[in-house]
């Protein structure tokens, strides 16, 4: 044996920043060995707008001879990271049941690094997929009719929704026994991401059910991007559909404020 | 550090662990000596993976106090982090990346920094013959390469004291004599290890002790060789063709051994443990014949585990009454 063993003596914050990055580094890595992953992931994305651009595209009327296309592309993008908790829950059950996270746990390695890494290495990853979503979107024909700043602002507050969503995701996947049950997980995600301003327009929605829709966070988030992608963004008199910008940016502070405790919680919590 | 332990590198005294109603340990104590392989052995839900998860600083006792490779579980937890490594009760690497990759990971984890977490890779690719598939994905792999992975990214500091839980089970026999001979090798090295295992043949062929767990208590505790005489040794079986003479039975075999026999008269069983196997077999063969007795059935076998427990605790391992007396591994509480 060559190697010299000893551990680098540094100090926790040093730590916490690099032993995180080495997880945000497992997590790219991922994307090399298997790039299709990103593929399938956003399967579910690009086959509903395709169906609903081509398919009811057609019947589609939301308003004003709006151009149905370009609703809908960031219907898209937001639903992408609606749903992004999931593989976030996917991931941390994976970890969990293969006893990853143990091995994680019994390393002196910095324990903040575990769901710190999840959290930056999960924003990359979105990242990733809208970057892959825009390209699509591009070729269908859609287009940012907004300076380039509202353009970059506009992706920020969709990475800044996918966020917020990890820290439900990691919760969630803390509380499920096992893969499979992760699975069921989609039944949460579905309406969640379809119950809003995504495909259509609330105000086209039943009352009880456009309610609903304004008020999901995914809503403010699409409304948001849409004024500044300066696409179609058929908005009601609501006070929450008015105030959708700031909207955009509190709804996921919020739900990174109750859920980022919960999961730490549940993280510790795993030592009961 | 605190090194005056008297060369032992696990001290754990009283550990209870309780989930809800379910007592997983119930004061379990367990000495094991530096330099040496200590088994753990006991049936399902014994409390062998919750001794090992309290031990590993995975989970936290509710009572007990423990010293692990001469650091506090309580007080040092993250010093006792960096002196062990902990092989759980499934593979735990990651199934995408490489080999190389895991265990370039795990080394900057451990804090060795990037250019000797590739150097301390390499090295342990080598040392685990997992050189050839170093850079195909884990998915790739067989169980008992992905079981040897799993041990090197133990291993990266070169921990002075391994937990391997259950190392072999569900591997096939080449898988699991690749696992033993890495076992071997780290024992050469001076690693101490405690590994759980519900094959009694297993803790024969690796440990120099064996603690026998059972409900989460320490039922026995001794050698192979020990355990063996009380327990595991070759033992004598009639099985008679009345239910009348089983005792008849129960006293041909009382005839040959130091131990009581086990009766089971539902089956019409005797089982005895004998030393001298076959003046054993011969004696207990001449007074059943001298006494008239008619059998099924009269022979030499060694126990299972199943006998085992039901020798030392008096309950068999599935049995979910809770035993009457203390343990009497000399005896038979029946
Ligand atoms: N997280 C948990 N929640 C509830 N009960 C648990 C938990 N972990 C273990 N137990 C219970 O504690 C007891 C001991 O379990 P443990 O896993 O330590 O046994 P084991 O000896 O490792 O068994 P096996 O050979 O099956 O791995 C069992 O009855 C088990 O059901
Ligand atoms: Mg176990």
């Amino acid at each position: 044996m060559t190697t010299d063993l000893r551990p680098q003596q540094r100090s926790s914050a040093y730590w916490a920043v690099v032993d995180s990055w080495t997880m945000v580094r497992r997590g790219l890595l991922y994307y090399v060995r298997q790039p299709t992953t990103i593929l399938w992931q956003l399967g579910f994305p690009i086959v509903s707008v395709l169906l609903f651009v081509y398919v009811f595209g057609s019947a589609m009327n939301i308003g004003d001879g709006a151009d149905y296309t370009s609703f809908a592309m960031p219907g898209m993008f937001a639903m992408t990271m609606a749903f992004g908790f999931m593989n976030t829950a996917y991931a941390v059950v994976l970890d969990k049941e293969k006893g990853v996270t143990d091995r994680f746990r019994s390393m002196p390695m910095a324990p903040s690094a575990v769901v710190s890494g999840r959290g930056f290495g999960d924003v990359l990853g979105a990242a990733v997929d809208l970057l892959v979503l825009a390209m699509i979107a591009l070729v269908i024909g859609w287009r940012s009719d907004g300076t380039l700043l509202e353009t970059l602002y506009a992706f920020f507050l969709l990475l800044w929704l996918r966020f917020a969503l990890i820290w439900i995701g990691i919760w969630m996947g803390l509380g499920v026994k096992n893969t499979e049950a992760a699975g069921n997980l989609f039944a949460v995600a579905f309406p969640f991401g379809m119950i809003s301003s995504v495909f259509t327009p609330p105000s086209m929605m039943p009352d009880w059910l456009g309610f609903i829709a304004m008020w999901n966070p995914v809503s403010s988030t699409a409304t948001a991007i849409r004024e500044l992608f300066g696409n179609p963004a058929p908005v009601g008199g609501s006070w929450i559909e008015q105030h959708a910008q700031l909207m955009a940016l509190v709804w996921p502070l919020l739900i990174t404020a109750i859920f980022l405790p919960m999961a730490v919680r549940r993280y510790q919590r795993l030592s009961r | 550090m605190n090194d005056s332990d008297g060369g032992l590198a696990v001290q754990a005294v009283g550990l209870v662990k309780r989930y809800g109603k379910v007592t997983a340990l119930d004061g379990f104590d367990l000495e094991v000596t530096r330099g040496s392989v200590h088994g753990l052995l006991g049936p399902n839900g014994a409390g062998k993976t919750t001794a090992v998860k309290i031990l590993t600083t995975l989970i936290q006792a509710d009572a007990g106090t423990a010293t692990v490779a001469g650091a506090d579980l309580r007080r040092d937890t993250q010093e006792v982090r960096r002196r062990i490594g902990l092989a759980g009760q499934y593979a735990a690497v990651d199934e995408i990346l490489t080999g190389r990759q895991n265990l370039e990971m795990f080394g900057r984890l451990f804090h060795l920094g990037s250019s000797r977490a590739r150097a301390r890779a390499a090295e342990l690719l080598e040392q685990f013959a997992l050189t050839a598939a170093a850079d195909k994905g884990v998915k790739e792999y067989s169980g008992g390469m992905r079981r040897r992975l799993d041990l090197a990214s133990s291993m990266i500091l070169a921990p002075q004291l391994m937990f391997l839980d259950e190392p072999t089970t569900g591997l096939d026999p080449r898988g699991r004599g690749e696992v033993w001979e890495a076992v071997r090798a780290l024992v050469r090295q001076g690693t101490t290890v405690l590994l759980t295992t519900q094959y009694l043949e297993e803790a024969d062929q690796l440990a120099d002790r064996i603690t026998v767990i059972d409900r989460g208590r320490r039922i026995a505790d001794g050698s192979p060789a020990e355990l063996k005489r009380q327990i595991g040794g070759d033992q004598v079986e009639v099985t008679v063709l009345e239910r009348t003479d089983v005792a008849a039975a129960e006293a041909a075999c009382a005839a040959v051994s130091e131990l009581t026999p086990l009766v089971d008269p539902d089956r019409r069983r005797v089982i005895v443990p004998v030393e001298q196997q076959l003046d054993a077999l011969a004696e207990v063969a001449r007074r059943l014949q001298a006494a008239g007795v008619e059998v099924e059935d009269v022979g030499l076998r060694r126990p299972t585990l199943d006998e085992v427990f039901l020798r030392l605790t008096g309950h068999p391992a599935e049995d979910e009454t809770p035993a009457q007396d203390e343990p009497q591994p000399e005896g038979v509480a029946r």
